[in-house]
């Protein structure tokens, strides 16, 4: 896109082709020979990363799209279902599902680095503006998306989101309700929102040709912020800036493949594996983590309809930014107050997001005001101030001389160290005496090479049908599952045995009747109460949870620094770490100067304290075969084991493919960055 | 800058070229399998295609039924006298698809022709106890099966398929 191409195709075919739509001088000018500065940085590297991302959330979306059912009743399911039953199901959701915080980190690396080196600046504006046309975009669809799985989480995401709407002041209400197609979230919502949510990405990938497009007019910055104006500043797209953005890429699918195979739950908030429930909403309501930093402004703002404008000006701001800074030096490299600031707002975005996945009291109300105040000041105030104020450092002559200078990372390294001790003072504040965490246990499925203890699965099984399922179900798990590699480990015969002690509810017959059956393999384990009012109705007005997600549905708060730490150490557990706490924390009597409801149970790990469900397990309650203790810390530890496999059946298969992925990554990374540097031996 | 290789010298350039080429092909193709995996059956599908079992004591004679097992409709067909004469006088050297009749149906249970209504020409469900030989018509293209599901008139390549079965007792099989 850089001019007429003087590139001929050799072959006559190709030629012929190539007079009558010459789309391979295009591909060939703009991707091949287009002259690249020859000193980017591996910043630079993300443009080709995220345009990666995008494809491949087309195609794991437009796969999943084909298993997935749009209707609020069966959403839910169909989502369960693709993990557990479809081919490589839990491979694609999963990389689906991350795939959206890749994206969005590999976005925010790349916004930031524009911000870094002046990129919006002239004669780059347009470029810039697209840019914040496709953050815009996948903001919107990013929301749409996760709303589709219709758990606690998505439903509730919806309606606060679409709320927003409901500042708008004499018609906000009127258009809340055609956002819904209802009076309420619902069905109609659901519908729309995966019909846009399959459009979307489309219309990014429009805009985001005319990005690129923009990008190759006005030529791609540099670290240094000069033009290109000699063929010594410049090497060719292909094979430099190629073979440099697939390095950058091997090793950010390293970091993708990492929490794809490892910590696929890390990012995900586990009231969303709970089914949508209009009646009740979570108690702390997070939007996914990208989106943290205007929630928490939405949230400092006492005022509806300023703290809405608030958060869209945030962003919509960025628009105006090459007029805002109208400093000659584009890059920071050469800038010393700008670079300063630079980093201090960084902080101030990382400090606002995770004032946003706060509880919104206390401290945390005035702090997010105080830095919604830094984030505008920063755009509105410092930027166009420096501008007239600050004195550049003297700059390289051209790009090719400044190939040969280095830049310190001292001012990286303090922003560091503030983040950090930002994060402490704000962990040092939420650091209420919890000495109700449920103590973290050992877990034979814990880790890169975790595999379940199938001694534990059998007797967590032999546990749930002679005590738990008396009052839960287990509607996801089918007899045949027990037979499953990575399960259990029963053999076809003896599931079909197991199958046919259960009564299964078939019909209609040639009569019209309903009947009793003998259980077969695929059917699913019958639940003990044919609807939620019976369900209710037997046990006091609780209703006693489906136990398949249970391991995943529960969690609790790990704290700074702790979930920083459970990312590298792949610290999943949460889930049977409570199931285990709570089956083992039901005490006689409250503590002195406790009182709970009639009705309810004094456990000490149950949020609150009063549990409706009695103390479940005794000593002795259940006798095992093989000769383990018949004691509670046991029966806890089998059904957590028991309930963690139900919840994540596949998880020795995503463990094994994992390591087969990582070696492979890894070579790939070492040998793409020995071709790097081969090819790039001769441009400097 | 452009990239020389020599045949006759191969450098350490080209093998490393040559090494992260082929890995990232692999990879490539490695990483489509689960893409193209993902269209097969799941294994709900798969489960609930185990086999099926039919009580055939409400069928009289002259009668038949259809059940569907893993979504095909299988016809279970009462033949008379009549019918079970015509299709053993056939002269199978005759036929587009020779088969026996005997090899279409269970020894000992010569009355009951079970076969997959799926017409083979383009998979329309072909009409029981109609067309010109006793058997099978098929509205959509006019193929004609006979009072042994074999291809007789019309499009069709085969005879109709018959389903794996077995006779449980003399009054019940089970399909698959």
């Amino acid at each position: 896109m850089s001019g007429p191409s003087d590139y001929k195709p050799s072959h006559p075919a190709l030629q012929w082709f190539e007079r009558r739509l010459p789309i391979l001088s295009l591909m060939h000018s703009s991707f091949v020979a287009y002259p690249t500065p020859r000193n980017l940085n591996y910043w630079w590297t993300f443009g080709a990363i995220l345009s990666f991302m995008l494809g491949l959330q087309i195609l794991t979306g437009v796969i999943l799209a084909m298993h997935f059912t749009p209707e609020a009743g069966m959403a839910f399911r169909s989502v369960e279902l693709i993990m557990r039953d479809v081919n490589y199901g839990w491979l694609l959701r999963y990389m689906h599902a991350s795939g959206a915080s890749m994206f969005f980190f590999a976005v925010y690396v790349h916004m930031f680095r524009g911000l870094y080196y002046g990129s919006y600046k002239e004669p780059r504006e347009v470029l810039w503006i697209l840019g914040v046309i496709i953050y815009l975009l996948m903001m919107a669809t990013g929301f749409l998306g996760y709303a589709l799985p219709w758990g606690q989480m998505s439903f509730w995401g919806a309606t606060v989101i679409t709320n927003l709407f409901s500042a708008i002041p004499y018609v906000g209400d009127s258009i809340v309700t055609l956002l819904w197609g209802g009076y309420s979230v619902g069905n109609p919502t659901l519908n729309r929102f995966f019909s846009l949510h399959y459009l979307l990405p489309f219309l990014i990938a429009g805009v985001v040709v005319l990005h690129v497009w923009a990008l190759h007019v006005a030529g791609q910055n540099n670290p240094d912020g000069l033009d290109m104006k000699t063929d010594k500043d410049s090497v060719p797209f292909t094979p430099h800036a190629t073979i440099k953005d697939m390095f950058g890429l091997s090793v950010f699918l390293l970091l993708f493949a990492w929490i794809v195979f490892y910590t696929p739950n890390y990012l995900m908030a586990s009231d969303n594996y709970i089914p949508a429930n209009p009646a009740q909403t979570p108690a702390h309501i997070v939007p996914e983590w990208y989106y943290l930093p205007f929630y928490a402004m939405l949230r400092s703002i006492p005022n509806k309809l300023a703290g809405v404008l608030v958060m869209f000006s945030s962003i919509l701001i960025l628009v105006f930014l090459p007029w805002l800074d109208t400093a000659r030096t584009r890059s920071c490299k050469y800038r010393p107050l700008a670079k300063q600031f630079f980093w201090i707002f960084v902080v101030v975005c990382i400090l606002l997001g995770y004032l946003g996945s706060q509880p919104p009291e206390g401290i945390y109300v005035y702090a997010g005001r105080i830095l919604t105040i830094c984030y505008f000041s920063y755009l509105l105030i410092v930027l166009p101030l420096l501008s007239r104020i600050e004195t550049p450092r003297a700059m390289p002559n051209s790009i090719a001389d400044a190939v040969l200078q280095r830049g310190g990372k001292v001012a990286a390294a303090i922003a560091v160290l503030v983040l950090a001790g930002g994060l402490v003072i704000g962990s040092a504040q939420s650091a209420r005496a919890e000495d109700d965490t449920p103590p973290s246990q050992t877990w034979s499925f814990a880790g890169p090479f975790g595999k379940y203890d199938r001694g534990a699965l059998q007797r967590g099984l032999k546990i749930y049908k002679e005590v738990c399922s008396a009052c839960h179900s287990l509607n996801y798990i089918a007899f045949r599952n027990l037979a499953d590699p990575g399960g259990p480990g029963y053999s076809e015969a003896q599931v079909e045995a197991l199958a046919s002690e259960y009564k299964i509810k078939d019909g209609p017959n040639d009569q019209g009747e309903m009947f009793d059956r003998p259980g077969r393999p695929a059917d699913y384990f019958p639940a003990p109460f044919p609807n939620e009012q019976a369900a209710r109705a037997a046990n006091n007005g609780g209703l006693p949870p489906d136990l398949s997600l249970i391991a995943k549905a529960r969690s609790y708060e790990r704290g700074f620094p702790y979930f920083i730490f459970d990312f590298f150490t792949q610290f999943q557990e949460q889930g049977p770490n409570y199931i285990s706490a709570i089956l083992q924390g039901f005490e006689d009597k409250p503590p002195p100067g406790v009182t709970i409801p009639d009705g309810t149970y004094y456990n000490k790990y149950f949020p609150g304290h009063a549990i409706k469900m009695p103390k479940p397990l005794s000593d002795g309650q259940v006798q095992f075969d093989d000769g383990s203790p018949a004691t509670v810390p046991q029966y806890a530890h089998d059904v957590a084991t028991f309930l963690m496999w139900a919840a994540e059946p596949k998880m020795e298969a995503r463990k094994q493919l994992g390591f087969q992925v990582f070696v492979f990554l890894i070579i790939f990374a070492f040998l793409m960055y020995f071709t790097k540097k081969k090819v790039w031996a001769e441009a400097h | 800058m452009t990239i020389e290789s020599s045949a006759d010298h191969p450098t350490r350039r080209d093998f490393l070229f040559v090494a992260t080429g082929a890995a990232a092909a692999v990879g490539g193709l490695a990483s489509l399998w689960p893409f193209v995996s993902q269209m097969n059956p799941d294994a709900a599908t798969i489960a609930a295609g185990a086999p099926i079992e039919v009580d055939l004591s409400p069928i009289a004679e002259g009668q038949d039924i259809k059940v569907f097992w893993r979504g095909k409709p299988i016809y279970i067909m009462h033949r008379t006298k009549k019918q079970i004469d015509e299709a053993r006088a056939v002269q199978v050297a005759d036929l587009r698809d020779p088969a026996t009749d005997q090899s279409r149906v269970k020894e000992g249970h010569d009355q009951w022709l079970i076969v997959i209504g799926i017409c083979t020409h383009l998979g329309c469900i072909p009409i029981a106890h109609e067309g010109n030989y006793d058997g099978f018509f098929c509205p959509c293209h006019g193929s004609q099966y006979d009072s042994s599901g074999r291809i007789r008139q019309g499009p069709a390549p085969l005879n109709l398929a018959v389903p794996p079965y077995t006779f449980a007792s003399d009054t019940k099989i089970q399909i698959g």
